[in-house]
């Protein structure tokens, strides 16, 4: 393929442009009415003002439309097409959800409101909490981590505040290299030492090493199960044995629950803290940066850390309806809490959307959605083997949970196309590229996450993709090497980007 | 990227680090195969000048478009000088892995730890 026969498009002719060289100086979109009550000067120190006023973008109103319409078109999203981002989980986004979430009573409700008047989002919350803890199979359930990340930092506060209580001072987290990629970086911010366990040749924890590792020092294990390669590890009892003979704490990382809701419980595995990622198992939106939501269920030995206040039942004396409220200090039991995460609860439509998915599907629907994540994920590694696993072979045994990672270095050897090329080129096909690189322990490592709201012809496709691109690369392999040719940007500078950044927009 | 290669004068760990020992001072470097697992570097973090490093630990992060990596100290030592230029110019990594590419030079420790190390075809053989 060649630039020649394949002429630019509009979007690639035309250079993306921000809104601040849109707009002409005095063009407005709206123009507030005069104010008719008596201007007050001096409110705000004169040290504080603005000498000229800020060099704001001055747009009409179907400027600015068509700006952000066409900014989105430049993207690609879940809506558009397929996205088997793998340990992100971009499975389908119910439209239901949104509409409720828009309901008037959760949209426009005030995080300030008087519990006694926001009973219905209070009721819905710890409904909610409810609802993880049976996934977890742990009894506590705080909601207020903002995202996956958060819920793992609240779980090493947790841990810290748990061994300080016992007067101790532990200073190392372990985590094995298949790990959800964020863990090593919250063991860090939480001010603890990484100590990082080596896998078995199944791609599971060498529990040898684990027990070497494992002292006094130790605070915790942070572990993803199924991990990173997509393998459930099946010595999880005894890796929780060893931990807990130690005192250390154990922390699941929720990214991959999407493999194993109503089949395994994290609590039942011996974990003790366990964050869910509501906006990937319990379909948010996201992929454009948030908002998300990581609560995290703990066990009893935990309870008393976690964050305040909390969404709490009481049944009233007089034998009335039950009053929900926010509850600050533990129903006067003593309270050793972590404090507080954020500001108010967390992401509020966040939980409208998660509690209307939990409650659409019921435990059944739930149990099914991880089958069908796993089925859809093993028939997409059985048609790859099947057509290209010469080229990219499973990294590690025979079959996967949800998500699995295919190793592209017998396709760099033999066709000279990287994994890099690969994911340019699904572009062209209309894919979104699995993740890519990731976990470091496979080299031009291509993880692949279908989810469960996929049809057999998506999948179809992808496969067929995935083999085209090979087919071609062994007649040609510079047309992946120059992919992507039908995206609004072509290949671009990443190195440039990472290196001469230019983020910064002078008002 | 430069040509793929592997000079004979070298001394391998076969954590995918070069040495370049004279006279008691060893001078280290990624190889062409770890430049090109990499990818396009785009920062290079150096330890001091005056710290001290360990046969087979890290001492230093390169950071890549794909990740954030350790490299290994192929020998022990202090380090004498870092390679100041890579702060603007990481990119050498990947242009001249053995020249412009280089990352520090360390004053040796145990110069008989040279022995531990491979030499340019055992090292080929094992990639």
């Amino acid at each position: 393929m060649t630039e020649g026969r394949n002429p630019q498009s509009p979007q690639q002719r035309e250079r993306a442009t921000t809104i601040f060289e849109k707009g002409a100086p005095g063009r407005r979109a709206f123009r507030a009415p005069d104010l008719d009550v008596p201007a007050v000067d001096g409110l705000i120190p004169a040290a504080s003002r603005r000498a000229a006023s800020p060099r704001l973008p001055e747009a009409s109103e179907p400027e600015i439309v068509r700006h952000y319409v066409n900014l989105s078109k430049r993207n690609f999203d879940l809506d558009s097409g397929f996205y088997p981002l793998g340990s992100c989980t971009m499975k389908h986004n119910p439209r239901l959800h949104e509409r409720v979430a828009a309901l008037p009573g959760h949209a426009r409700l005030h995080p300030l409101q008087d519990p006694r008047r926001a009973q219905g989002a209070l009721e819905l919350m710890f409904e909610l909490q409810g609802a993880l803890a049976e996934v977890a199979g742990l009894p506590h359930v705080s909601l207020q981590p903002s995202a996956g990340s958060h819920g793992e930092l609240a779980g090493l506060l947790l841990t810290r505040a748990y061994h300080a209580d016992r007067g101790e001072q532990r200073t190392k987290v372990l985590t094995p290299d298949s790990a959800h990629g964020t863990n090593p970086a919250t063991v860090t911010m939480a001010g603890y030492e990484v100590v990082k366990v080596a896998l078995d040749a199944a791609g599971g924890v060498d529990l040898d090493d684990l027990r070497a590792k494992t002292d006094e020092n130790v605070a915790c294990l942070m572990l993803t199960n199924p991990s990173t390669l997509g393998i459930f590890d099946p010595n999880i009892e005894q890796m929780a044995s060893i931990v807990h003979e130690t005192g250390a704490t154990l922390y699941y990382d929720g990214a991959n629950l999407n493999a194993i809701m109503g089949y395994s419980r994290p609590g039942d595995m011996g974990f003790d803290i366990v964050h869910f990622n509501l906006h990937k198992t319990f379909t948010q939106p996201h992929g454009g940066g948030g908002p998300g939501a990581g609560p995290i269920a703990v066990s009893d030995r935990i309870e008393p850390f976690l964050p305040r206040p909390q969404v709490v039942r009481r049944a009233p004396s007089n034998g009335g309806p039950p009053v929900y409220d926010l509850d600050e200090d533990r129903g006067g039991r003593e309270s050793k809490s972590i404090g507080k995460l954020r500001g108010f609860q967390g992401n509020y439509g966040v939980f409208v959307r998660t509690y209307a998915y939990i409650r659409s599907l019921g435990a059944e629907g739930l149990k099914d959605v991880s089958e069908v994540a796993v089925l859809n994920a093993n028939y997409v590694l059985a048609r790859l083997r099947e057509k290209v696993g010469d080229q990219l072979p499973l990294a590690f045994g025979e079959r996967c949970m949800h998500e699995f990672v295919l190793s592209g270095a017998p396709m760099k050897k033999q066709l000279g196309i990287r994994t890099l090329d690969l994911a340019k080129r699904l572009l062209d096909h209309g894919v979104h590229p699995p993740t890519v690189y990731f976990p470091l322990v496979v080299e031009e490592a291509l993880l692949v996450e279908p989810t469960e709201t996929e049809t057999r012809e998506t999948l179809d496709q992808f496969v067929d993709a995935v083999a085209a691109i090979v087919a071609e690369a062994a007649q040609d392999p510079e047309i992946a090497r120059n992919a992507p040719y039908t995206t609004p940007v072509r290949r671009l500078d990443e190195a440039g980007a990472a290196k001469r950044p230019r983020v910064r927009q002078a008002l | 990227m430069a040509e793929a290669g592997y000079p004979d004068e070298l001394l391998y760990h076969a954590e995918h680090d070069w040495a370049r020992v004279d006279d008691g001072v060893a001078t280290f470097g990624i190889t062409w195969f770890a430049q090109d697992a990499l990818g396009e570097v785009v920062f290079f973090d150096p330890p001091e000048v005056g710290s001290s490093v360990t046969a087979g630990e890290f001492y230093a992060e390169v950071e890549s478009v794909k990740a954030v990596s350790d490299v290994i100290a192929p020998l022990s030592g202090e380090i004498v000088e870092v390679n100041t230029a890579l702060a603007d110019t990481p990119e050498a990594i990947n242009d001249d892995p053995y020249g412009d590419g280089w990352m520090v030079k360390v004053k040796l420790s145990d110069p008989d730890e040279t022995t531990a190390l491979l030499d340019r075809d055992t090292y080929v053989a094992g990639l």
